[in-house]
């Protein structure tokens, strides 16, 4: 089994030197196997979201490493990551361009590591292939083809990013909260889309979540972040008889009993 | 009094002018559709457009004066233009300048290259020397010789409208679309958003360029100070255009397409509508106002129609908060 993702000693901090200084991440170690799917729990401020954005090079980091299957990506810019990235962001409107059409976004998706050329934007082949893609979902997003992403639901939005994010088989799938601005009904609908997603497509994923009980039941990992540091990692067996009991007690101990404020209660 | 003002008013003189003005707008229209790729697909509010105008303008006549035939120096218009774009693009991309005043800062440099360009403010080209490719003496000249202008002129904005529809159908143009809907979406896509914005500034303004040379051909002199407004004048027509238009041309097949043209049809009207205005007396010295005015207007419209129409609603309970 080859190793998907390299995370070394990776530091960064916002607004060094001012008074808002925040250490966002504080020495992160991570390897991931291929086929790890793995969920990320922790408070608000905990790094998670920010490990991912560090994944995906929206801004350089301070110190340390990223390794994607084997390249080192510490260097590069977000776009020149992207070919190795399949993203899906916690605001719905973030994964897809609103005045373009379902097809488009698709095609856009599809091209993703490619040379954009002069070539006809989404070709009627392709076209064919996204309908069955769509069919798939089993949200009826395949008569809608040419309809403006902007007047899907949340919830649609979400699950044609999935589908975005897998078009270009992705070295890795990063979940940035995905389903936290859902409603309960269509967050379980999301989840079980990309699990699906990740399943049939073998892909390696990171997902961020606030729910215990979803970070508990998705994956074959989970690990926990506090100040900026990954401060539990269980997977395995081990992981699976795991309880939200047994997670908030592990949250007590490394916050030293402050947590009771935080959004991490809520279950 | 009343009755006088109305009595001189000469209804024949505002038909005289109606192809001056449909001539006119036509030209404009080829600006305004660089002004629509900037500010409707890009998302940016470009003002290099009053600068490159000018320098399309000063390039075209500089070089027929030189002897270049006047229709290859519009080529060189064009490259003109992308070239300030491309000026305005790396300000902004590659030193972080915020957008709008990237492009204030080339728009000023410009005047000082215009003026370089043409070695003074104002350089005349006499129709009757060159074989210009557009003049208003052919307007107002034989009818078959109008005919043609027309023909030639209209024939050539919809080839511009089919190539901008082509090419925004494409890979490259749909990742222009995609940088201007959600950048951080098209970086997530590997789309390299700065390299879009650069592109699409450089062919933005290399359309203006080229409305530049053709109007200074149009109008007989480029001038250092013909640009000025022109934004104003592109936004206009791309605001009239969609106001007017907008929810007839929505959901069709090539609504692009339609889209672009009823930007030049835009154009058109705020010709005709400054044209009315005149004839009705009002000073010229209040054209820019009035032009500011409309536009202003026109950009509020959407903005507090969906206002009304949230209170409205809200009054009736179907938004919440």
């Amino acid at each position: 089994m080859s190793i998907m993702l390299e995370v070394k000693n990776v530091h960064k901090i916002f607004n060094a030197g001012t008074i808002n200084q925040k250490i966002a991440l504080n020495g992160v170690n991570l390897t991931l196997n291929e086929g790890d799917f793995v969920t990320i729990i922790g408070g608000n401020g905990a790094g998670k979201s920010t490990l991912l954005n560090a994944v995906a090079g929206v801004w350089d980091i301070d110190e340390g490493e990223i390794i994607i299957a084997g390249d080192d990506v510490t260097e590069l810019p977000e776009h020149k990551r992207a070919p190795y990235l399949g993203r899906v962001f916690q605001d719905p409107m973030n994964g897809t361009a609103a005045t373009m059409g379902i097809d488009e976004n698709m095609a856009i998706a599809a091209r993703r590591g490619q040379r954009r050329t002069l070539r006809w934007g989404t070709t009627k082949a392709e076209r064919a292939k996204y309908h069955d893609m769509l069919v798939s979902l089993g949200l009826g997003l395949e008569d809608r083809m040419t309809s403006k992403v902007g007047l899907l639901s949340g919830g649609q939005r979400q699950a044609l990013t999935l589908l975005m994010a897998a078009i270009q088989k992705p070295k890795l799938l990063l979940l940035d909260e995905h389903t936290a601005a859902l409603d309960p009904k269509t967050a379980a609908k999301v989840l079980e889309i990309s699990d699906k997603i990740i399943a049939e497509n073998h892909l390696t994923a990171m997902m961020v979540t606030h729910n215990m009980k979803d970070a508990i039941a998705h994956g074959n990992r989970l690990i926990m972040m506090h100040e900026g540091r990954i401060i539990y990692d269980v997977s395995g067996e081990e992981k699976m008889n795991l309880q939200v009991s047994d997670l908030l007690a592990k949250f007590g101990e490394a916050s030293g009993g402050t947590f009771a404020n935080d959004r991490m209660m809520f279950v | 009094m009343l009755f006088e003002y109305f009595a001189s008013l000469n209804p024949m003189a505002l038909m005289r002018a109606l192809p001056g003005n449909v001539a006119q707008g036509l030209v404009w229209a080829i600006m305004a559709l660089g002004v629509f790729i900037t500010f409707r697909l890009l998302d940016f509010a470009d003002l290099t457009v009053d600068g490159s105008l000018a320098t399309g303008g000063a390039v075209a006549v500089v070089l027929i004066r030189m002897g270049v035939h006047p229709a290859p120096a519009l080529i060189f218009a064009f490259i003109a233009g992308m070239l300030a774009g491309l000026v305005t693009g790396l300000l902004h991309t590659a030193l972080g300048i915020p957008g709008i005043l990237s492009s204030i800062l080339t728009q000023i440099a410009l005047y000082s290259v215009n003026l370089g360009i043409m070695g003074k403010s104002n350089q005349a080209i006499n129709v009757d020397q060159y074989p210009l490719v557009a003049s208003l003496r052919y307007v107002t000249g034989d009818p078959s010789t109008r005919t043609m202008f027309f023909v030639g002129l209209i024939g050539s904005v919809l080839l511009l409208i089919v190539v901008l529809y082509w090419f925004f159908g494409t890979e490259l143009g749909a990742a222009i679309r995609t940088t201007g809907c959600n950048p951080n979406m098209a970086r997530a896509q590997g789309i390299s958003t700065n390299f879009m914005t650069v592109l699409t500034l450089m062919l933005s303004n290399g359309l203006v360029g080229l409305c530049g040379g053709v109007y200074a051909q149009y109008q007989g002199a480029a001038d250092v100070n013909m640009g000025r407004g022109a934004i104003v004048i592109g936004l206009a027509a791309v605001i009239i255009g969609e106001v007017l238009f907008g929810k007839l041309v929505a959901g069709k097949n090539f609504t692009f397409a339609y889209t672009m043209m009823s930007v030049c049809v835009g154009a058109i009207l705020y010709y005709m509508v400054i044209t009315v205005v005149l004839w009705l007396k009002m000073p010229s010295d209040y054209m820019k106002l009035f032009s500011a005015v409309v536009v202003a207007t026109f950009l509020a419209v959407p903005h507090l129609r969906a206002k009304h129409h949230h209170k409205k609603h809200k009054a009736k309970g179907v938004v919440k908060a």
